[in-house]
């Protein structure tokens, strides 16, 4: 029967490959991609609209905010949807011991090298929020790497001790301020005469022009999405390794 | 050339690793072959200058979703049946 299927899988992949071949050179200027409106708009546009550098963050949180604002929503909603389904699910294993769950001291080794290795890694991931638009990076990549610094903590030692600096409460919590954030940040715009998410009208309120108006704005949903994204991560984490019971390690 | 031997070379590297995740029994091994697969892509991407791209797939694809799938494995069976 497998070798079978393979059949239609060679068959798709020969008929996948002879598409490619369509294909326009990597990196040519003149391929469809690269002629059209509004790619040569974004790449003539960027830096007098909104002074930021890096060209790709000011696409994602400026000017298509609306839809990384709903990318942060549905990260949200992915985190409140494991923890629906696994909080309390791990009830009926509690007493019986797996056969992985054996009583262990923490590693001396293992946690002295993330005990080092922690503030490092919180640091760098400030550093990759906060210069996201002049460099590559921003809320996404710095709140995934704040999130793995708490769950190599619960690697190290174990979920308690993680838990204890973030507990998942808090979790939620800062989760659903990172929204309100970002959501917050559109409506302010839209108070202040602008649309949703316009934050050229924020130089109302900020001492600065219009175009660094906008430059601070995507600081600020950058801020909001690394929140949620982080505590969602750990939260994630938190739920998957232990089936809903938040104890112990793995 | 230099630049296009690489490139051959990170993309049999992909073809072997994605392979290997599929044929290895230990589900854990498996998980971090599929680690291995994402930062050759992101190699893949850096070196095609789509720093962001490869930043996301080196923070997402190989950190993140190797401890969920570790992570998840620990609670199934670990070795795979076919």
């Amino acid at each position: 029967m497998k070798w079978i299927s393979l059949i239609p899988v060679v068959g798709v992949g020969v008929l996948l490959l002879f598409a490619a071949q369509d294909f326009p050179e990597w990196g040519d200027p003149q391929s469809p991609a690269s002629q059209s409106p509004v790619a040569s708009h974004f790449i003539n546009n960027t830096g007098v609209d909104t002074e930021v550098p890096n060209m790709v963050t000011a696409v994602l949180a400026d000017y298509r905010g609306f839809d990384t604002m709903f990318e942060t929503v549905v990260v949200f909603i992915a985190g409140i949807a494991v923890l629906a389904i696994l909080k309390g699910s791990g009830g009926r294993r509690r007493g019986t011991r797996r056969a992985y769950e054996v009583e262990a001291e923490p590693d001396i080794i293992v946690t002295h090298t993330v005990r080092l290795m922690v503030p490092v890694i919180q640091i760098f991931a400030f550093y990759v929020l906060a210069h996201g638009h002049v460099s590559p990076g921003g809320g996404f990549q710095g709140g995934v790497v704040m999130g793995a610094s708490f769950i190599l903590v619960a690697l190290a030692w174990d979920l308690d001790h993680a838990l204890v600096r973030m507990s998942l409460p808090r979790c939620m919590a800062i989760a659903a301020a990172g929204i309100i954030i970002y959501a917050g940040i559109g409506f302010l715009s839209m108070f202040l005469g602008g649309e949703f998410l316009d934050y050229a009208e924020l130089e109302k309120v900020l001492p600065v022009s219009r175009e660094m108006a906008r430059y601070h704005a995507m600081l600020g949903v950058e801020i909001g999405v690394g929140f949620t994204v982080t505590s969602i991560m750990f939260a994630l984490y938190a739920n998957l390794s232990t089936e809903g019971r938040l104890k112990g390690g793995l | 050339m230099g630049l296009e031997l690489f490139n051959t070379f990170i993309l049999l590297l992909l073809v072997v690793t994605a392979l290997a995740a599929l044929r290895v029994r230990d589900l854990i091994t498996a998980a971090a072959v599929l680690g291995v697969y994402s930062f050759l892509m992101c190699l893949l991407w850096a070196e095609m200058g789509a720093v962001d791209v490869a930043f996301t797939e080196a923070t997402v694809g190989a950190g993140i979703s190797t401890v969920v799938l570790v992570a998840t494995i620990f609670n199934l069976k670990r070795k795979s049946n076919d």
